[in-house]
Parts: C-alpha cells; sequence; structure tokens
C-alpha cells in the first residue's frame, strides 16, 4: 500500500507544480493579450483609442491585484474549470471550445497509437524471434524506410494521390460540411472516412519506433540464461519466444507506451494541421497564431494533466507486469 | 566401450560476423558411462562450458558444431532439430546453469516453470491439472531440500542458494539420465556452495544419473567425482580417477593447476601461478599448444598434436609425460588437421 500512497502524493506535488508553472510561464513572457490583441486590430488599420484599450482590457478581465492573489484566483477558476473566452472563438467559453475538440483528437491519436504499438510490438517480436532471417531483414528495412518519412510530407503525399488524384477519400476536415457533429450512424461513417488518411499518416510514421525498440529488447532477452535454459529444459519453441522472450522484452516498452498515450491528448499538430482536422492539434495552432493566450494556457494545462495522470497509471499498472515492482510494496 | 554419452571428434568453432573464426572445442573424444560423476575443469575460455552445451545441444549462434558426432543411449543427437530434439529431452538430457539472478524467468513464478516444463512435455495420458503440476513440484523442491511453498514465490524474492537449488529441481523435472553442471556454485558463497554441492552429490548417487560437473574449481572437482577430465585450449588433456588425481603423473599443465592451490594447514602456503597467458584459439597449427608456457616443452613438442595416451592410472596427452604412444601417433595427426 505504500507503492500507492507515494505515488498518490508524488502526482498531488507534480500536479500542483505544473499549474504553477503554467500560471507564472505566460506571466514571464514578453507582450500581453492585450498588446496582442491591439496590435491585430492596428494591423487590421483599426486606429485605436484610449477608449478601446479600456473596454478590451476589461472585456479580457485582464490582470487585477498582485501575482498572489492573481495566483490563488486562478487556482480557484481552474479547478472549476473556468479558463475564460478564447479570442479566436469569441463566443464559446474556453472549455466548451476544449471540450469539442478532445474527442476528435482522443478518437484519432489515441486510436492510432495504440494500432502502431499493437501492431510495431508484434512486427518487433516476431524481427527478434527471426533474427537475421530474411523476415527479419524485409521487417527491418521496411521499418527504416516508413522511419524515415517525415509525418507532414507522408500526409501530404496521401491526400495528393488519395484525395486529389483518385478522390476516394475527402481533403479537409473531420466530417462533410454542412453536418452536425452526433452519434448517427451515418455521420460516423462520414467521420471514419474522413479520418482514413491522418490515421494512415499516423500510424505508418510512428510504427518503426516500436518495430525497433521491440527487435533489440527481444535480441537482448533471448541472449539471457533463462531462455537457454527454458530451451535446455524443451520447452515448445512458442512458449520460448511468448512468455519467456517476449514478455519481458515489453516491460520497457509498456513505460514508453504509456508516455505517448499520455501525449495523445497534444495532438499532432503537423498532421491534424495538413488534414484540417478539428482536433486539439488544430485548435493549440490556431491559438498560437491568435496569441489567444486563454486557450493556449488551457490546453497546456489539459496536455500537462493528462500526461501527469498517464504516468500515474501506468506507475500503478507497472507492477502487474513486473513483479519485481512488487517488492517495494512489501517493503 | 561405449557408454551413455559418446562423443567423437567433436569440434566447436565459433564465427563472429567480423575477425577471426574461433576453435573452442578441438578434436574431443569423451565417454561417461551410465550412473558416472565426471569432473571438468579447466581455466577460464579452455572450452568446458562450451563443451557441455555442444553435448546438451545448446550452442547459441555464432557457435556451432563442426563436425564430430554425439551419441546419447546410441541415437545420434549432433544431427537432431527441432521437434526431434526436444523430444529427446524428457528422460534425456540436461543443463544446470550457473544461476547469478538469470537462470530464472524474472516474471514467472516457479510454480509456472514446472507447469511450463511439464506442460511442454506432456504425453497422451498424462494429466497435468494445476493441482498436480504443484504435487510434481513440491516433490521435486524437496528432492533439493526446498519448501514447496517457494512455488508461489517469484525468482526475486529467493537467495542465490534457493535459487540454484530450483534451477536443479527445475532439469530433475524430466528425469534427465545425464545432466551438465555448469558451474553450479560458481556465484555462491562458500557456506553454500558446500551445501549445494552436498546436494548434488546425494542426487546423484540416489538417482544414479550421469553427470558431468563444469567448473574452475579443482578441489570442488575433486571431492564429488569419480573421474577427472582436465581442458586445456579446447582438448582434453588428461583423464584420470579423481582419487588418484594427487598422486602419480600428470600433464605437466595439471601440475600447474595444482600448484596453484595452497594448503590451509601449511605454515607457508606457497601458491604458483602458471606463467603465460592462454593460447589464441584462432590458430590452428599443430603441435601442442601448452608449450610455450611448459618448462618441460622439448624440440618435437611443437610438431604434432599429442593424444590422450596412458601414463599411470589415467590417460594424458604430452610427448613428454606419455611419450610412447604419441610417437606413433604423429602420423595420424596431419590427417585431423586436415578437416578443416
Amino acid at each position: 500500500m505504500r507503492y500507492v500512497t507515494r505515488k498518490v502524493v508524488l502526482f498531488v506535488l507534480t500536479f500542483w507544480a505544473a499549474l504553477t508553472l503554467n500560471f507564472a510561464l505566460p506571466r514571464l513572457m514578453p507582450g500581453s493579450p492585450l498588446d496582442a490583441a491591439l496590435g491585430n486590430l492596428q494591423a487590421n488599420g483599426v486606429q485605436v483609442t484610449n477608449a478601446m484599450r479600456d473596454a478590451m482590457a476589461a472585456q479580457l478581465g485582464g490582470a487585477e491585484g498582485n501575482w498572489l492573489s492573481q495566483y490563488f484566483s486562478y487556482l480557484g477558476n481552474t479547478l472549476r474549470l473556468n479558463f475564460g473566452t478564447s479570442f479566436s472563438f469569441p463566443t464559446q467559453t474556453v472549455s466548451h471550445t476544449i471540450l469539442q475538440a478532445l474527442p476528435w483528437t482522443v478518437c484519432l491519436v489515441g486510436v492510432t497509437t495504440i494500432i502502431a504499438f499493437v501492431l510495431g510490438t508484434l512486427l518487433g517480436v516476431y524481427a527478434g524471434w527471426r533474427r537475421g532471417t530474411a523476415a527479419d531483414s524485409t521487417v527491418t528495412l521496411g521499418a527504416t524506410l516508413f522511419s524515415a518519412f517525415p509525418p507532414f510530407w507522408f500526409g501530404m503525399l496521401l491526400l495528393y494521390v488519395f484525395a486529389f488524384k483518385f478522390q476516394i477519400f475527402a481533403s479537409q476536415g473531420g466530417y462533410s460540411p454542412g453536418l452536425t457533429p452526433n452519434l448517427s450512424l451515418s455521420f460516423l461513417s462520414d467521420a471514419v472516412q474522413h479520418s482514413i488518411l491522418p490515421a494512415v499518416t499516423l500510424t505508418v510514421t510512428s510504427l518503426s519506433g516500436w518495430v525497433f525498440g521491440m527487435r533489440n529488447n527481444m535480441i537482448n532477452t533471448l541472449g539471457e540464461d533463462y531462455v537457454t535454459f527454458a530451451e535446455a529444459n524443451g520447452l515448445r519453441s512458442r512458449t520460448i519466444a511468448l512468455l519467456y522472450a517476449a514478455r519481458n522484452a515489453m516491460l520497457p516498452n509498456i513505460t514508453a507506451f504509456g508516455l505517448s498515450l499520455g501525449a495523445v491528448v497534444g495532438g499532432s499538430v503537423l498532421v491534424e494541421g495538413i488534414f484540417g482536422y478539428p482536433g486539439l492539434g488544430n485548435l493549440l495552432y490556431i491559438a498560437v497564431l491568435n496569441h489567444d493566450y486563454p486557450l493556449m494556457q488551457a490546453l497546456f494545462l489539459v496536455i500537462t494533466v493528462s500526461m501527469l495522470v498517464t504516468i500515474f497509471v501506468v506507475d500503478l499498472l507497472y507492477v502487474r507486469f513486473d513483479p519485481r515492482v512488487r517488492r517495494e510494496v512489501i517493503a | 566401450m561405449r557408454g551413455l554419452v559418446s562423443a567423437r571428434g567433436v569440434n566447436v568453432v565459433y564465427e563472429p560476423n567480423r575477425g577471426a573464426r574461433i576453435w573452442s572445442v578441438r578434436d574431443v573424444d569423451l565417454d561417461l558411462a551410465e550412473g558416472e560423476f565426471v569432473g571438468l575443469v579447466g581455466e577460464s575460455g579452455c572450452g568446458k562450458s562450451t563443451l557441455g552445451f555442444a553435448l546438451t545441444r545448446l550452442l547459441q549462434p555464432p557457435g556451432r558444431l563442426d563436425g564430430g558426432s554425439i551419441s546419447f543411449d546410441g541415437t545420434d543427437i549432433a544431427s537432431l532439430s527441432g521437434e526431434q530434439l526436444r523430444a529427446q529431452r524428457r528422460n534425456g538430457f540436461a543443463l544446470v546453469l550457473q544461476s547469478g539472478m538469470n537462470a530464472l524467468n524474472p516474471v514467472r513464478t516457479i510454480g509456472h516453470h514446472f507447469g511450463d516444463i511439464l506442460k511442454a512435455h506432456a504425453r497422451d495420458g498424462d494429466d497435468y491439472t494445476r493441482a498436480s503440476i504443484r504435487r510434481r513440484g513440491g516433490d521435486l523442491l524437496e528432492q533439493v531440500e526446498l519448501k514447496a511453498e517457494v512455488l508461489d514465490r517469484y525468482p526475486h524474492e529467493l537467495s542465490g542458494g534457493m535459487r540454484q537449488r530450483v534451477v536443479i529441481a527445475l532439469a530433475l523435472a524430466l528425469e534427465p539420465r545425464f545432466i551438465v553442471f555448469d558451474e553450479p556454485t560458481t556465484a555462491l558463497d562458500v557456506m553454500v556452495q558446500k551445501a549445494v554441492m552436498n546436494t548434488i552429490k546425494s542426487l546423484q548417487a540416489s538417482q544414479r544419473f550421469t553427470a558431468l560437473l563444469i567448473s574452475h574449481d579443482l578441489g570442488t572437482v575433486l571431492e564429488a567425482t569419480d573421474r577427472l577430465l582436465v581442458m586445456y585450449a579446447g582438448r582434453i588433456i588428461e583423464d584420470k580417477p579423481s582419487a588418484e588425481v594427487l598422486t602419480g603423473v600428470h600433464h605437466p599443465y595439471t601440475d600447474a593447476l595444482l600448484g596453484c592451490y595452497g594448503d590451509p594447514r601449511a605454515e607457508v602456503v606457497q601458491l604458483h601461478g602458471i606463467p603465460g597467458m592462454p593460447p589464441d584459439l584462432s590458430t590452428t597449427g599443430g603441435g601442442c599448444l601448452y608449450a610455450d608456457r611448459c618448462a618441460l616443452a622439448r624440440n618435437g613438442c611443437r610438431d604434432s598434436v599429442p593424444q590422450l595416451a596412458p601414463a599411470g592410472s589415467g590417460r594424458v596427452a604430452c610427448f613428454v609425460r606419455a611419450p610412447a604412444p604419441n610417437a606413433r601417433s604423429k602420423s595420424a595427426d596431419p590427417q585431423t588437421e586436415g578437416q578443416r
């Protein structure tokens, strides 16, 4: 139980540190949301008057009081999920904007991360088990080739071939224009149809990391004495490959998988951008372009928190995969 | 007479992707009788473990058998592979590895280890339920003086001595007739070493399996075994009843090995190392490979490879200590070298 308690305390502490950093960083950066907004207006040829300036400041609900009182009102607002109004989408609250984009990213990037992990791990196990054979060379060569594709380049290639040349898939967006997101079958199939190209891009370009990692771990594990001893005892090669070699080779990859699941919520700025996908990555891009501080701050917070939560969950689950960690539980 | 295990002209070569090939075991002939307990000693890198792995068909690339035959109870096992080889491991030959942490799968309980082995060799009519596996595992653990509760433990929850005992119990699960013990006590402290060796000795005495004990510790081997084999640079250079090793005629290398041990009761202990370095095993030249370190080396020693020949109560491969038959073997020698 001490293991869990320690992990919970650690989680709360890091969570607080992340919140505080998120508060401090924008205030340490040069420029302010007000300057940015006024700059925008000026750039569009609007003459900025003092009255406009004051009105703008009031509308942005700018900083009142000293840092300490700002800090506590920030903490309170954050815990109530009140992130204010975004500049980019003035008719919605930030929470609403983020909640709209979240499912798109979680479905697209989450599913592709899982597919890439499962597929990559299987290929890596296979290549490692058949190390030195033609099958191994084929897998390794293929993975090397795909790992050399930059995601945005591969995405554009797919767009050109499948959306422009052959027009099999839609080129932009998460669903056809004119539809309203709902859970009907026709809408879902439309969404899936739109998500195939970005999904393929993300899967193909992130697959090779898992393949290489797993293949190398597998080869290391196959050199372990317990594999030789299992062979000496005449275990079936399937048992040795899966329960002795792959089972142990997977341990480092489980942690890595947890981290990449945590990073899912950050979306993929480049790929979502290329496909005009209505996810968090695209939102982040828009926020940065518009100096949209409330949106940015909230997005960073969402990304940090989901990362922390995933690490926390993986830490707890890891105990199930590696009995050696359990020793701490007993101690 | 051919024994339970019989090797003829066994060569093992390591072929790295780059660099020289290493002949780690060279033209080894070996006969082990049913129920015999034989020791195999030599310095690090002399090929003793490699020979043990070859005899149990566990060589891993880049090492491989390069010629020679190994028969187990009349079956040539050198040419077997895959399922046929796997089938031979039930009531066949087993290997007990030196167990630091690593001979046991860290994420499986000891009970699972037993289950994996027993299920892998289940035949029609065998009924391996959870209960029967636990019963059998408990019995085997009892044979190595461990309690059945060890079945529920993970390897990291056991001490080094307990792990070594578990490895022995696992090797016994298939009721092998021949067991190679590869440095079974090396990683353990002296007291535990003694206890584990006693267990091995009493198991061998009661179950009468043929055992080959590989060790660099001459004292341990002499205490436990019936017969001693000394290996140098991939060849067996002496073969003698263990009881007579402390007396009689020896290969000069064995003399030097014996000089490395002190008598703890002596007032002044004088230890002698062996001068020089072990030879480069990528060389294929003829001649006695010990000649460069040997005080007795003469002109003819580097011309051809000495063969095992009777000397005193055993056999020695030395032109000086067992001269007569080796004079004849000179002519036969280019032939064996010609295989490469």
